[in-house]
């Protein structure tokens, strides 16, 4: 009872004419990031709250990705006359990481308004509310990466050390879904017709981008290839895992990507920090 | 030293979902936003404030629905930023404005407790710490390791109370829930709420109960339209409230 370390925030000052935004996002991020297990377990409890009462739980994911996998891998190895074996271990990295970043991106729209009645009750670091976001969908995308190994393995497809390489492709998806978390978040609460947009931009993107489909089909098309950012930050993790490594340009696309979204996002996010509360 | 001081504080609030937040509106009304600047709906919910708060005073805030008293509680605990002005909180911010935020109904009364620590930031020992102090005077028994769901709408008050007051901020704001409770509850309540209120430094209280008032203050500010009418003792306050009404 008499514990002073349990009030909820120390003392604190704003002045309108002075607002101090940059000062006060860098707080809200170092505040934000000190507090990931306040984020981590909000983002076990969506999931648990999702899923109550389901057998399967997210598992229920892992399965309907492995039919999509099994479907279309049938289907599109026969319309390119390719052998399952060269189509299946593509085909598994790139719509398991496709479906990644698509949920992210989706749920991202939602990171700040999903939070509403805390948001406007207590005054915690909106970072939170995104980590929550990209913990949930991260936890959730893992769920299905046992479906590469098991793919790996049917086909007898073993990736040498330079699978390693994917490790920075994972956090490069990292930062950008965070970035994306605060940026989305933001602009979806505050014009609501955004949300919907991306849902649309995102479905043709997966047409746009090669997950069905191999690059070099494109022919001499394929060297626009890395002006979709999408592509990019895909190669990163596909091209260690099944191309023995990623060409060097989709590197040097994603990495300017991310630069650039990360860049958006923080300029978006001191402007307009202090306005949240009012949009969501 | 706790010290609330709040100079030409305003705040507006805007309603964007009555219409001017879509998209489309922003896109086809660019001609319109030239001709009227406020194409957006704004409610000024606190305009021009200025007080100070020092310690030992135990304030409330009185006046009708809409006065903007909530919107002043949650500007001060921190949620809203002020649009013009500044505002000044000294002092370790404990606010009880809505108890039910940030609860999982699926989770039980420990799982609450816990959640509920981490909100405040706290270590695990002292997130057990609070966990068993709570336990203590909600008196749950079995069903504290229950889904809150499953619980009647009396335990779930006690528990949320409990949670709730279970802490000793040096400013305490307060929506006036805590104070007008059941007579029943407020018993038990009592005691608690009496020594959460004697050992803060400052407390302010939204509220639009008298009684409250009198028994839990010693300074009234008196909110209309986001404007003071009126601030100072208690009594000076309401008089001039039951001779305006």
């Amino acid at each position: 009872m008499s514990d002073p370390s349990t009030a909820a925030m120390p003392s604190y000052h704003v002045d309108a004419a002075d607002p101090q935004r940059l000062r006060k996002a860098i707080d809200d991020v170092r505040l934000g990031v000190s507090r990931w297990r306040l984020a981590l377990t909000l983002a076990w409890l969506d999931i648990r709250n999702r899923y109550r009462g389901s057998v399967l739980g997210p598992f229920w994911l892992t399965l309907s990705t492995g039919a999509m996998l099994l479907g279309l891998g049938l289907l599109y190895s026969t319309l390119f006359n390719m052998s399952l074996r060269e189509y299946l271990p593509h085909l598994a990295v790139s719509l398991v990481i496709w479906n990644a970043i698509s949920q992210m991106v989706n749920d991202a729209t939602a990171s700040l308004t999903g939070s509403e009645g805390i948001i406007r009750q207590m005054p915690l670091p909106y970072t939170v509310h995104a980590l929550r976001c990209v913990m949930r969908n991260g936890i959730i995308a893992a769920h299905n990466f046992p479906l590469i190994l098991v793919i790996f393995l049917i086909c007898g497809h073993l990736p040498g050390p330079e699978a390693l390489l994917a490790i920075p492709g994972f956090v490069l998806i990292a930062i950008n879904s965070i970035a994306a978390a605060l940026f989305l978040g933001m602009l979806c609460a505050r014009f609501r017709d955004i949300g919907p947009i991306v849902g649309s931009i995102m479905q043709l993107a997966f047409f746009l981008t090669p997950i069905l489909w191999k690059p070099r089909l494109l022919g001499h098309w394929e060297a626009w290839m890395p002006f979709n950012p999408f592509y990019a930050i895909l190669e990163t993790v596909r091209g260690p895992l099944v191309e023995g490594g990623g060409p060097p340009l989709a590197w040097v696309a994603a990495i300017v990507y991310t630069l650039l979204t990360v860049v958006v996002a923080a300029v978006f996010f001191v402007r307009f920090r202090g306005r949240v509360a009012f949009w969501v | 030293m706790a010290l609330i001081e709040a100079r030409g504080l305003c705040l507006d609030f805007p309603y964007y979902h009555i219409g001017a937040r879509s998209l489309k509106k922003r896109l086809m009304g660019k001609s319109r936003l030239h001709t009227d600047p406020s194409n957006r709906i704004v409610v000024t919910a606190l305009r021009n404030l200025d007080f100070r708060i020092g310690k030992g005073e135990r304030v409330a805030l009185v006046g009708p629905n809409g006065a903007g008293k909530t919107t002043l509680l949650r500007t001060l605990a921190g949620v809203y930023e002020p649009v013009a002005g500044s505002l000044t909180v000294q002092g370790q911010i404990g606010a009880l404005i809505d108890v039910a935020a940030g609860m999982d109904t699926e989770s039980t009364g420990r799982e609450n407790v816990r959640l509920r620590g981490l909100y405040r930031g706290l270590t695990d020992a002292e997130s057990d710490r609070l966990a068993e102090e709570v336990a203590a005077f909600a008196g749950l028994g079995d069903f504290f390791d229950v889904p809150i769901r499953t619980y009647s709408a009396g335990m779930g008050v006690r528990l949320a109370f409990a949670l709730a007051t279970a802490m000793q901020p040096q400013v305490l704001l307060m929506d006036e829930w805590f104070l007008a409770g059941d007579a029943a509850f407020m018993a038990k309540a009592e005691e608690r709420l009496a020594r959460l209120v004697g050992g803060a430094d400052i407390m302010v209280v939204a509220t639009h109960d008298f009684s409250v008032v009198r028994r839990w203050c010693n300074r009234a500010i008196r909110l209309e339209g986001g404007l003071i009418l009126a601030d100072g003792p208690v009594e000076d306050v309401l008089r001039g409230m039951e001779a305006a009404a």
